[in-house]
């Protein structure tokens, strides 16, 4: 269910993509709507699997040989999730972990920032410092793995920027999230908003 | 960032403004007649009116109805206390509005015990039009004190957080919901609204750098600072009594912990050192401790640190998620957030004299609770038809006021300091 999900949101974000100049890879552009949108980068969200085919029509503009935006790279993988009160790393997302590890430790200059993000349920200041919780296990496998502290900010949204914005257990674990960002792109999170 | 404007107050459409119902009262009222004061009706706006709909509203006061008295009086000389005896009143507030010629108003009031048949207060203020609200709740809450040995807390403002669609707003209104007037706008949230002691200054955190951040801002000028605006996170700020430091949460070294710094931002301290999580500082009202939460024992519980010693001692045991501790401005316990079963938030008192735990609201999305200063009322952020509002609870559980605004989320209620007098 969670992927099909987010295989339909990434279907938006690559339509949306395409039709947006992909000049940049810089800052986030207000469209007219009031939407945010940002340009060429396929910023977000995982599961970026390619099999969206059809709306695919963005990767032509793509920069050819940026792994961090080829839908079939591991580097699409950008959320990691967590189960209720919890900040412990499922097995299931250490492949994705380990391929930004690899990615930090092979290109020193990229940084990237790790947003933490908790359900609706409980204390808002209480979540920011359980959404930072969730970052840094996260940052800590890939400085385990080989990138170096300085590559990686964690900060947290606690519960003030739901991806989903239901009250239910669906919405609550695609809420319970880390997002990944190199620096110039944008969140999911973000988006959403 | 262009996404967030710092405003010097600027009035906000009526429609925005909050409305308080009154949900249940206490179980003994007191008895009180409020004569519409001699002179008012020549004015646009009445004092008696606005002063007996804050005593109503407090829940501690039953209105009984002045009108066929006759005369009616203006003095507390001129009140026959047989006359309100008849109509179980115990107490009459009279009153008189007289222009002075030059713009300004003469305003008497006076309180009559009739039981006692004492004048208990006898007051004169000279004002103008733009301070009859202002005088009518400086009336109300001389009467509550007289009334209940405790000060009202009718002059004091509310500072909160409202969202609609994507705008979040830092508002601050008087207590009753009149009069609010923006303090911040952003596309991005807004949370932790904390007053300075002297009522000044707003303490917040603000998402508009893509993470939260610190921010002091005076309400005079509407200048602003990032007062803590470290790598990583930073928020959860909280003022100590005397208004010379702020204890904030940062993760700059790595856990979310709690530090000491001046409200400029300098002058920086830690205070917490666990590998855990540590956050939602609140001083003590002695300034001699700060309450906080954490994971440390593998739940969320509030415990508290002396800020000379550093001895740290927990406070709460009942239960796997107790958060958000609020000390009691009066120093008998504090109010805090509790979960019941998964998802059941509720607010819980504790006295440290009997460490006894009173459970004060039924949730079940009840947090951010904030102290009135006269520790009598709480008023916290809830839920009702799927959107977030505002509600106030007597520290006993039994008066209960719900602040809705039309159209909007509210939350992040702070309960601003007595008027400085």
């Amino acid at each position: 269910m969670r992927n099909l999900i987010l295989a339909a949101l990434c279907a938006l974000v690559v339509v949306g993509c395409s039709s947006t100049p992909t000049t940049e890879t810089g800052a986030p552009v207000e469209d007219k709507s009031g939407a945010t949108v940002v340009p060429g980068g396929a910023s977000t969200s995982g599961a970026g699997t390619g099999n969206v085919s059809g709306s695919n029509t963005g990767a032509g503009s793509m920069s050819v040989g940026n792994p961090l935006r080829d839908p079939n790279s591991p580097l699409s993988k950008r959320s990691v999730y967590f189960d209720f009160d919890s900040f412990v790393v499922k097995d299931e997302f250490k492949p994705t972990i380990e391929a930004h590890a690899r990615y930090l430790q092979q290109n020193r200059n990229a940084h990237m920032t790790i947003q933490g993000n908790t359900d609706e349920r409980g204390s808002r200041e209480y979540n920011i410092a359980l959404g930072q919780k969730r970052a840094d296990a996260v940052k800590r496998m890939m400085t385990l793995l080989g990138a170096q502290d300085q590559q990686i900010e964690t900060v947290s949204f606690g519960k003030e920027k739901p991806r989903n914005p239901g009250h239910d257990e669906a919405a609550w674990a695609e809420n319970r999230r880390d997002d990944i960002l190199y620096a110039g792109e944008q969140g999911a999170a973000e988006r959403a908003q | 960032m262009a996404a967030c404007c710092a405003l010097a107050l600027l009035p906000l459409a009526a429609r925005a403004q909050l409305t308080i119902e009154i949900v249940g009262g206490a179980g003994t009222q007191i008895p009180i007649a409020v004569v519409p004061f001699d002179g008012e009706s020549n004015f646009p706006l009445g004092i008696s009116g606005i002063a007996g709909a804050d005593l109503q509203r407090s829940g501690l006061f039953r209105m009984v109805d002045p009108m066929g008295v006759t005369p009616r009086p203006a003095r507390a000389e001129d009140v026959q206390p047989a006359v309100w005896r008849s109509r179980n009143a115990d107490a009459v507030v009279v009153g008189s509005m007289r222009p002075l010629g030059d713009g300004r108003v003469e305003v008497r009031f006076g309180l009559v015990d009739v039981v006692k048949q004492q004048t208990l207060a006898s007051m004169v203020f000279t004002v103008t039009q733009q301070q009859f609200r202002a005088t009518a709740h400086k009336i109300a809450d001389v009467v509550y004190e007289k009334l209940t040995g405790s000060p009202g807390v009718f002059s004091t403002r509310i500072a909160y957080i409202t969202k609609s669609g994507p705008r979040y707003q830092l508002l601050v209104a008087d207590a009753d919901g009149f009069d609010p007037q923006v303090v911040v706008t952003s596309q991005e949230p807004l949370l932790s609204p904390k007053w300075s002691p002297d009522g000044t200054r707003l303490a917040y955190v603000s998402f508009e750098n893509r993470k939260p951040v610190v921010y002091v801002q005076s309400l005079e000028t509407g200048q602003r600072r990032a007062v803590a605006n470290f790598r990583g996170s930073n928020s959860a700020p909280a003022w100590s009594p005397d208004g010379r430091r702020l204890a904030v949460t940062l993760t700059k070294d790595g856990a979310s912990q709690i530090y000491l710094m001046n409200p400029d931002g300098s002058g920086l301290a830690r205070l917490t050192n666990s590998q855990s999580i540590d956050t939602e500082a609140a001083f003590s009202p002695d300034g001699q401790w700060v309450l906080f939460t954490s994971d440390r024992g593998g739940t969320p519980q509030v415990y508290r640190t002396n800020i000379v010693t550093g001895a740290v001692e927990r406070l709460t045991f009942d239960g796997n998620y107790n958060v958000t501790p609020r000390p009691m401005p009066d120093g008998s316990g504090f109010v805090y957030v509790r979960r019941e079963g998964g998802s059941r938030f509720q607010l819980a008192l504790m006295d440290y004299a009997t460490r006894q735990v009173q459970i004060i609201t039924q949730g079940p999305g009840d947090e951010s609770p904030s102290i009135a200063p006269n520790s009598k009322m709480i008023i916290y952020a809830s839920e009702a038809g799927g959107r977030g509002i505002l509600a106030a609870v007597s520290s006993d559980g039994r008066v209960k006021q719900r602040l809705v605004a039309p159209a909007t989320d509210v939350r992040e209620p702070a309960w601003g300091p007595l008027p400085r007098s």
